[in-house]
């Protein structure tokens, strides 16, 4: 009954499309060039191992394996290039694979850490990965050395060719006696005065699997006698599944059966399994066209009352309330009550989604020893011990297979979403493998959801204009009070702002809600970066400052923040003077060691409508390594906060959110998305700091102050697009 | 029943509800996974593909209703990525995660051949439909402008 024709065809075709694939394949004559294959956790290496990261073949061929995930963030570049640069090989002989995660894990962590988050990868990890290449440079030396009897000093290594006086050799031919060398002592790292290759502009890698379908994504796994299930789990978070109607779809076409899946009682972390019921078919469509058509009973208790009204005034509530005091002055709180000319606002935002284009999906095979699992997450160590923990087996018989990522946001990590869990169970259950896909509406509702938030800041202006005192008080909404990504967002930008004001308290409340929270791109800069960066914009406008110079004044004696706001000036003609319905704006935030600025430029019709003609964004990283990549990341990160901060806004009704595809919760598309242009104002020397995120945040203030300076009008919450924008 | 379908030139046989989305058929039934899955509600474009040269969201596309039509996916689109969109969306560098990719692309290959010199107002017209989480829009335009370009040259 499970296998009907249509699957049995459906493999025969698969085997033939997929050969087929990969005979069109495609060499794409890309100049002096490295490459990946279109599944590169496959690609086998004829090579000898000289470490964990990087094999030799013996025509020269470098694979590099790199640990971390590709979301189109760069990653896989990023690594192969740290490392090329380090072992000094010709970028046109560098081929980059996914490194294995059970190896990882079996061989006690030995790439360190596969997590793939927080904009860490260049900006935390380049130590360790410049390490693995520079520790091979030094072996393939010292092999060298040792063979022609001269001290390793007197042995050059470049562009893969060993050369000491006459005597010549490729790393190939060293590369075993390289494997087994040992080495007094490691050697550092390289600086950036003497990169070769860091710091050019270079094509990432995935690019060109990315033009032809050719890419493979955990959702297009496909495996002989593979099952596909399609979940609904409580659509208010933590009810409780009472029952289904099993007869009433069981003669659809294709149907293998319907399961009831368990939250574990008592807790509700991360990725943790809600109360479900998964519908098995042969066909996703199948299974997903009975799912909708199964009778399902809940018991939703409480948490079904609750709706975005009820928070917001929660919210307001205890805004007024003194919360826990992270940051204490009293004499900031003294000098606001004391003062004359006192500015306060509360801003407030809502839950957003991370709305990965790639719908939430894993695919598991649980085998008699041995389980195998495809998981779009951003750490797939951590999808083996999901699996591992759910199936009752060993880590080291768990296989993770790393795919390309259709998005990531912070969304998929620490393994993910409950997906993984569900696939494993199921899997372990019906003894075969078996593809859950969400749909998108699921994968809106049983997101982990970037935390609805909301802030009074109040501050006292002195003589000059400028603040004298600012008390600010932050509401974070987290599940089971903020031991989810609570305590350190919610802080995170307002407490940790950089104008040197003389008086600063920062007050927090983190309040429990039913809604399951996780990072989302920015961490709390996100939503925060929003409030403050408009609030000092009305703190300028009050004392009389052009916003723009009042953060520089403000800024004095941080060289970075200087350097970054100055070539925003220069580079964006931030202007103050526009005619009416048209305006700019400026906002800077620091967040993962970078400190991001940018610069809004609107117009906005009588009748209030909006057009975002241009964002320039100046970043200081420290250090680019692929300008192009870094470039990317800016243009993106910047569309994607706007997104939400025009378009978002997740409605929640009777405890459940209602808006879960795209024509409810809409995305920025390409007729409103403004030109970005992206600039660098580096420190250099001892700074390091990401570039995946911190683009985001200064975005949406930027956008808002440009709205005031057009229209007049001061936006205190998102979306901007439930806002009457109309001027006379 | 068993309905004929024409895809990439190549002919297939499928029995199958009539009213499955030819999406899910190209996924699940034939294989053919560059083409995605968004949304299921025709609102995100990541599952475009050509239905006699028409740029066509299959996952409200009933496989009944391009029976005796020519379905061209992005895997048919040039047999060596040599397409002039697939040439400037690696020359710009257009994707990033990618996986709205495919629909941006056909969509932007149907555009182009309406009008090889397409207008600011035509490109935000015709890719209106087609989402990029990832905010590549920019280089969406600019990959086909020079597309575009290339197809002239
Ligand atoms: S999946 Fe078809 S338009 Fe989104
Ligand atoms: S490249 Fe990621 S959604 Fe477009």
């Amino acid at each position: 009954m499970t296998d009907v024709n249509l699957s049995r065809r459906a493999l025969i075709q698969t085997s033939v499309g997929a050969a087929g694939g990969l005979l069109l394949g495609f060499h794409v004559p890309q100049a002096h060039a490295a490459k990946t294959e279109s599944r590169p956790w496959t690609t086998p290496t004829k090579g000898v191992e000289v470490n964990a990261w990087l094999a030799i073949d013996p025509d020269g061929t470098v694979t590099i394996r790199v640990p971390h995930t590709e979301m189109g963030q760069g990653g896989m570049t990023s690594v192969a290039l740290m490392i090329a640069e380090e072992l000094d090989v010709e970028w046109s002989k560098v081929q980059a694979v996914f490194a294995d995660a059970n190896r990882h894990l079996r061989n006690n962590k030995e790439y360190v850490t596969m997590f793939t988050a927080g904009s860490q990868l260049v900006w935390r990890q380049h130590p360790h990965i410049m390490q693995a290449g520079a520790s091979a440079r030094e072996r393939l030396k010292e092999a060298a050395a040792q063979a022609w009897g001269v001290p390793r000093a007197q042995v050059a290594a470049k562009q893969g060719v060993l050369t000491s006086g006459a005597r010549r050799a490729t790393y190939a031919e060293f590369a075993s006696a390289a494997a087994a060398v040992k080495l007094a002592e490691e050697p550092a790292i390289k600086q950036a005065k003497d990169w070769w290759l860091l710091g050019k502009d270079v094509l990432r890698l995935d690019i060109p699997h990315k033009v032809n379908g050719s890419a493979q994504y955990a959702v297009d796994t496909r495996l002989p006698g593979m099952v596909y299930a399609a979940v609904k789990a409580s659509p208010v978070p933590w009810g409780k599944l009472k029952s289904f109607n099993f007869e009433a779809i069981k003669n659809r076409p294709g149907i293998v059966g319907a399961f009831e899946l368990r939250a574990v009682p008592g807790k509700r972390g991360q990725p943790d399994m809600q109360d479900a019921v998964a519908v098995v078919a042969d066909s996703w469509f199948r299974a997903k066209t009975a799912l909708d058509l199964l009778p399902v009973e809940w018991d939703f208790g409480e948490s079904a009352k609750v709706d975005n009204a009820a928070l917001s005034a929660h919210a307001k509530k205890m805004l007024g309330e003194t919360g826990l005091m992270t940051k204490e002055e009293p004499k900031a709180l003294e000098a606001i009550a004391a003062s004359k000319k006192v500015v306060t606002a509360e801003y407030e935002r809502p839950f957003e989604a991370h709305l990965r284009m790639e719908p939430i999906n894993a695919t598991v095979h649980v085998q008699d020893g041995r389980v195998d699992v495809w998981s779009p997450t951003q750490d797939q160590s951590v999808a083996i011990q999901l699996v591992a923990n759910q199936v009752g087996v060993p880590e080291k018989d768990v296989f993770g297979h790393t795919m390309f990522l259709g998005g990531g946001f912070g969304g998929n990590g620490a393994g993910g979403t409950a997906v993984t869990r569900q696939a494993a169970e199921l899997s372990k259950r019906l003894k075969r493998p078996v593809k859950v896909l969400w749909s998108r509406e699921e994968d809106v509702a049983q997101d982990k959801q970037r935390p609805m938030s909301a802030a009074r800041l109040s501050a006292s202006l002195g003589a000059n204009g400028l603040p004298e005192a600012i008390s600010t008080r932050a509401v974070w909404f987290s599940l089971d009070k903020a031991n989810q990504w609570g305590p350190a967002t919610a802080d995170y930008g307002i407490a940790t702002m950089p104008y040197i004001i003389p008086l600063r308290h920062h007050e927090r409340h983190n309040l429990d809600t039913h809604v399951p929270s996780s990072t989302h791109r920015a961490p709390g800069a996100n939503q925060t970066g929003f409030m403050i960066e408009s609030f000092v914009d009305e703190l300028a406008l009050a004392g009389g400052w052009n916003p723009l110079d009042w953060r520089i004044e403000m800024t004095k004696g941080k060289d970075d923040w200087q350097r970054v706001l100055k070539t925003l000036k220069e580079k964006s003609g931030y202007r103050t003077d526009l005619k009416k319905g048209e305006g700019m704006g400026v906002a800077a935030v620091e967040c993962h060691g970078t400190i991001a600025a940018a610069c809004a430029t609107v117009t906005v019709s009588r009748r209030g409508q909006l057009t975002v003609e241009k964002i320039v964004v100046v970043a200081d990283c420290g250090h680019v390594i692929n300008p192009r990549g870094a470039v990317e990341q800016i243009e993106g990160a910047a569309i994607y906060e706007l997104s939400h901060a025009w378009h978002g806004g997740l409605d929640m009704r009777g405890g459940r959110f209602v808006n879960t595809n795209f024509d409810s919760y809409n995305l920025l598309r390409i007729d409103q998305a403004p030109e970005v242009e992206a600039h660098f104002a580096l420190t250099g020397g001892k700074k390091w700091g990401g570039m995946g995120e911190p683009a985001g945040p200064p975005v949406p203030p930027a956008v808002a102050n440009a709205i005031f300076a057009a229209t007049g009008k001061r936006i205190r919450s998102t979306p901007f697009r439930l806002h009457d924008l109309s001027w006379a | 029943m068993a309905i004929n379908l024409s895809i990439n030139g190549v002919s297939h046989s499928v029995d199958i509800e009539p009213e499955t989305p030819l999406l899910w058929v190209l996924r699940d039934a034939i294989g053919l996974t560059g083409t995605k899955y968004g949304c299921g509600i025709s609102r995100c474009g990541a599952c475009t593909v050509h239905v006699d040269g028409q740029a066509t969201k299959s996952c409200q596309t009933a496989v009944s209703a391009v029976a005796g039509k020519k379905v061209t996916t992005i895997e048919g689109l040039s047999q060596d990525s040599s397409h002039p969109v697939q040439q400037a969306w690696r020359e710009v560098g257009v994707p990033q995660c990618g996986y709205c990719q495919s629909g941006q692309i056909m969509s932007a290959a149907a555009l182009l051949q309406k009008s090889p010199k397409p207008t600011d107002r035509q490109i935000d017209e015709a890719m209106a439909g087609n989402i990029c989480r990832c905010g590549t829009y920019q280089r969406i335009k600019a990959g086909i402008r020079r597309a575009s370009q290339i197809s002239g040259a």
